[in-house]
């Protein structure tokens, strides 16, 4: 929502005019998706969880089923629709709470320097050492089936994918000379740190929490495919795709391939916006 | 050589310690499942209370979590891993039978990704040009391909489109097996082969552009002599990191493609056993990859001052 | 006709030319300009000095002895070293340029050598490639360790470059460079990247070893003063272009362009010159230079005639100068 809302400001509009057109496109396929699943109550031609045995997997293009039907007759493009809202929540979710976390763990590090920044800076190297999946899914093995805890053990586990990045940034621009400045001419550490040091990484994070989105979004929708992830009648693009997996093996593979392009296209949206954002920072710093 | 035993003696130490660590999270976390492990898995079998009360005796439920963490892994050492609630077999049983598909898959899966990945790397850094800019777009796509999206895709179009691999089933004898275990291979290749393209490209690009490259370039070395000795050689280190979290990351890409694809290995035992909530497995297997991961990152650490001689000094600095 | 053949072997030979012969040399990388008519002879056991301010084009010029041009550049004019043409040579007349005939001691020993090999491969590469067997280069190598005056040469092989202090390094690649036994040794900015303790030891330690083995030498240096101390004859550079060429000491007594005059009042020196003057503006690349000469806009003798056209080099005193208006300010 705000991502459209920022778009259209004009001063983004005059920059886009610069961007590659992957990038364009990339966050143009973006808005589409957030809109849809955004929208979905009011766009989706169909109830997501209406099912019709007689209909059943019917190919992309029938008549009233644009992308065709599941194995139990529920029309796709609407269940794809609903199934953005968890699927992107969900790593929001993640992203938002690792960015508060990974900042938190990562200023304290390096403000309050020796030993707990040994302790934090190791641990978030242990935790960065083990695949987010894995900790999902061990999360899940505690609670059940759910997104509550794999989001909570996601966050985590991309704690230092920000962590480490504030970390270092706040211990290099520290060390620079208007920080002390700063602080000579009377201001608290707290104020400081908020007027100079989070603006200054500010881009920085973004495109590490894109990294951390496009991760924490395979890591749900691979868990819910594993069946751990969301509770039926819940959906989300995995778990559409773990009911396809018999239709699949059947020959009518478009109800799983349709929400596994979804994600695929999400991914590396997301991943070329990322990079996009962390290539220009490296250039704009460079220079 | 001081250093370098320093450096080793600390490595492994840490090593230790983060495996006492994350296997105390490990228990501790499953100790805390709301409710009763053995009546969650053994509550529809209508045992009596003794045999409840024998059950949690073994699984050490009778005890506090610090002792029962203690006596757990006392008997982990022993590689006792306790007796799964679900398939009443020993843990150490089902997974070691497991072992072997699971371990050829990684196996095969990492020498698919490490050579094309490398291979396309070396292509585009020293090519340039179209092949650059070709591996450059694949490897995006590939980083991106979620392994469970590039199971169904292949199982579409390959087991069941063209019909030339089985769709389920780990096969009998090596060359079958190699033969069923392709498409999960390559499913769990896909993206550790983006990711090694593009970092191995960024590495041996950063290489190409050192001083003592072009200084080289002024000697008279040239060709394939000049990548090897004086831009792989230095791209290594940081490859080598990348190497690592990869073939861990491997590790847990096998539960969800022994899912897609129907094998039997150590990854589905994981998604099964969560599912069940047989929690002695899932605590068994979590160690198994605690291990693995401490292991790999471990022997990455002690390889690092091999590669690049300038690390064994950073540490003893 | 015997005669004629004889003289054209000697040329291939390269026993009767000169180490380096830079003829006329423009560089330019597509619309911008990076060089133009730079004219270098260093002979066989001169040591010759290219002195100039960064961006003058004097690292540019050395390098091109190697073919060792930026990428996509385009080159004009002639340039050989012991008598075989580089610029036009294929890949492997470049690679016996590179091989045996031109070898480069650059700026900073700590980026030029590769960091992950042994010192003894460094030193062992280039023999090996010349079908030295092993064992013999490395013994060549320990011998080329002890002749640049490093303790333990057999030990030293055997460690990495970030065991040895700066100047230890740069001798370390001073005897890379002399492996080659080459005619020609290019050295650029050598002891700038150095303590200044060990930039004497360095440069004299060059010129021992260059005298000794009869080698050309073209030292690539921003300081006129060291220039002058150590060369026979001395080129100095502004905007892509040779301004001024000089027997060492003359240049020093009697500077005739204005800019190498410029240059030596602006170095503190141990020659007690009264005061220290800074040159006015900022030095220029070939490319934002301003017609005529380039260097008008900073000079203090520019007059109208200046912007007409590049001056022609002309002879005064000692030197050949491009300038209009050549010596004492007073004039």
């Amino acid at each position: 929502m705000t991502l459209a809302v920022a778009k259209l400001r004009p001063g983004r509009l005059r920059l886009r005019r610069r961007h590659p057109a992957a990038v364009v496109a990339s966050a143009g396929f973006l808005v589409v998706v957030a809109l849809a699943g955004l929208l979905a109550p009011l766009l989706a031609p169909h109830d997501p969880d209406t099912t019709s045995l007689l209909n059943s997997l019917a190919p992309p293009g029938t008549e009233g089923h644009l992308l065709g039907t599941d194995s139990t007759g529920r029309d796709v493009l609407s269940r794809v629709m609903y199934g953005a809202r968890l699927s992107l929540l969900a790593p929001l979710g993640v992203v938002a709470l690792s960015l508060v976390l990974g900042t938190a763990l990562g200023l304290l590090a390096a403000r309050a320097g020796g030993w707990a920044d040994a302790v934090i800076s190791r641990g978030m190297d242990v935790v960065f050492a083990f695949p987010g999946l894995l900790l999902a899914i061990l999360a899940s093995a505690v609670t059940g089936p759910g997104l509550t805890a794999p989001v909570c053990a996601l966050a985590v586990a991309y704690t230092p994918f920000i962590g480490r990045i504030v970390r270092s940034a706040a211990v290099q621009e520290g060390a620079r000379p208007y920080l002390e400045a700063s602080r000579v001419l009377g201001y608290g550490e707290v104020s400081v740190t908020l007027r100079h040091l989070l603006p200054n990484i500010l881009p920085v994070l973004v495109a590490q929490s894109a990294l951390a989105f496009g991760y924490a979004l395979v890591d749900l929708a691979s868990l819910s495919y594993l069946g751990l992830g969301v509770r039926p009648p819940a959906a989300d693009w995995g778990s559409m795709i773990s009911q396809a997996q018999s239709a699949i093996l059947q020959g009518s593979p478009w109800s799983g391939l349709v929400p596994g392009v979804a994600v695929l296209l999400t991914v590396i949206a997301v991943n070329v916006l990322g990079g996009h954002l962390g290539g220009t920072i490296a250039r704009k710093q460079d220079t | 050589m001081r250093s370098f035993a320093v450096h080793c003696g600390r490595r492994v130490l840490g090593a230790a310690a983060t495996v006492l660590v994350a296997s105390a999270a490990v228990y501790g976390s499953l100790r805390l499942m709301p409710g009763d492990p053995v009546l969650a898995v053994s509550g529809a079998s209508r045992l009596s209370p003794d045999q409840i009360e024998a059950l949690r005796q073994r699984y050490g439920l009778d005890q506090g979590v610090v002792t029962g963490y203690l006596d757990w892994l006392g008997h982990a050492l022993r590689l006792d891993l306790g007796t799964s609630l679900s398939f009443q077999t020993e843990v150490g049983t089902l997974v070691s039978a497991r072992l072997g598909v699971s371990g050829l898959l990684i196996a095969y899966a990492a020498i698919l990704a490490l050579v094309l990945g490398l291979g396309t790397a070396l292509v585009s850094a020293v090519r340039g040009g179209l092949a650059d800019r070709i591996a450059t777009a694949a490897a995006a796509v590939a980083t991106a391909t979620p392994s469970f999206v590039a199971a169904i895709i292949l199982l579409a179009v390959f087991a069941v489109g063209l019909g030339w691999f089985p769709a389920t089933g780990a096969g009998s004898g090596f060359a079958d097996r190699l033969w069923h275990l392709t498409l999960p291979a390559v499913a769990m290749a896909i993206a550790v082969f983006g990711v090694l393209a593009r970092v191995g490209h960024a590495a041996l690009r950063a290489e190409l552009d050192r001083e003592h490259v072009e200084a080289a370039r002024g000697r008279g070395v040239g060709g394939a002599a000049l990548i090897a000795r004086h831009v792989v050689r230095n791209a290594l280190a940081p490859l080598v990191t990348v190497i690592g979290v990869m073939v861990a990351s491997l590790f847990v890409g096998t539960a969800v493609v022994e899912t897609a694809f129907g094998l039997d290995g150590v990854g589905s035992l994981l998604i099964t056993a969560v599912s069940r909530r047989d929690f002695p497995v899932v605590q068994g297997i979590a160690l198994i990859a605690v291990l693995l991961f401490v292991v790999v990152n471990t022997v990455v650490d002690l390889v690092l001052p091999l590669l690049d001689p300038r690390t064994a000094r950073g540490v003893k600095a | 006709m015997k005669v004629l053949e004889k003289r054209a072997k000697d040329t291939t030979d390269g026993t009767a030319a000169d180490a380096l012969d830079i003829r006329g040399l423009g560089l330019s990388l597509g619309p911008v300009p990076l060089l133009a008519d730079v004219t270098v002879r260093v002979a066989r056991g001169e040591t010759v000095g290219l002195v100039g301010e960064s961006g003058s084009g004097k690292s540019l010029t050395a390098r091109s002895a190697l073919g060792m041009l930026p990428r996509g550049a385009r080159a004009t004019g002639r340039v050989t070293v012991a008598g075989r043409d580089v610029l036009g040579a294929g890949r492997a007349a470049l690679r016996d340029v590179r091989r045996h005939r031109a070898a480069m001691v650059f700026q900073d020993p700590r980026s030029a050598i590769n960091p992950v090999r042994r010192v003894g491969d460094h030193l062992t590469e280039g023999l090996r490639a010349r079908g030295v067997p092993a064992k013999a280069a490395r013994s060549r190598a320990a011998d080329l360790l002890a002749q640049v005056g490093i303790r333990d040469p057999r030990g030293a092989l055997r460690r990495y470059p970030h065991e040895f202090s700066g100047g230890m390094l740069q001798r370390v690649m001073i005897a890379g460079a002399l492996a080659a036994e080459p005619d020609l040794l290019l050295a650029d900015e050598p002891t700038t990247a150095l303590d200044v303790t060990t930039q004497a030891e360095v440069v004299g330690l060059l010129r021992r070893l260059q005298a000794e083995r009869g080698t050309g030498m073209l030292f690539v240096t921003h300081d006129l003063d060291l220039a002058a101390a150590i060369c026979d004859r001395i080129y100095v550079m502004y905007a892509g272009r040779i301004v001024e060429e000089a027997p060492g000491a003359a240049l020093f007594a009697e500077p005739a362009h204005p800019y190498t005059r410029a240059l030596l009042e602006a170095s503190p020196s141990l020659h007690g010159r009264a005061e220290i003057r800074a040159i006015k503006g900022a030095p220029r690349a070939l490319a934002e230079a301003p017609s005529g000469c380039a260097f008008r806009d900073r000079c203090p003798r520019a007059v109208e005639e200046c912007a007409a056209g590049v001056p022609e080099t002309r002879s005064h005193g000692l030197s050949a100068v491009a300038c209009l208006r050549p010596g004492k300010e007073a004039a």
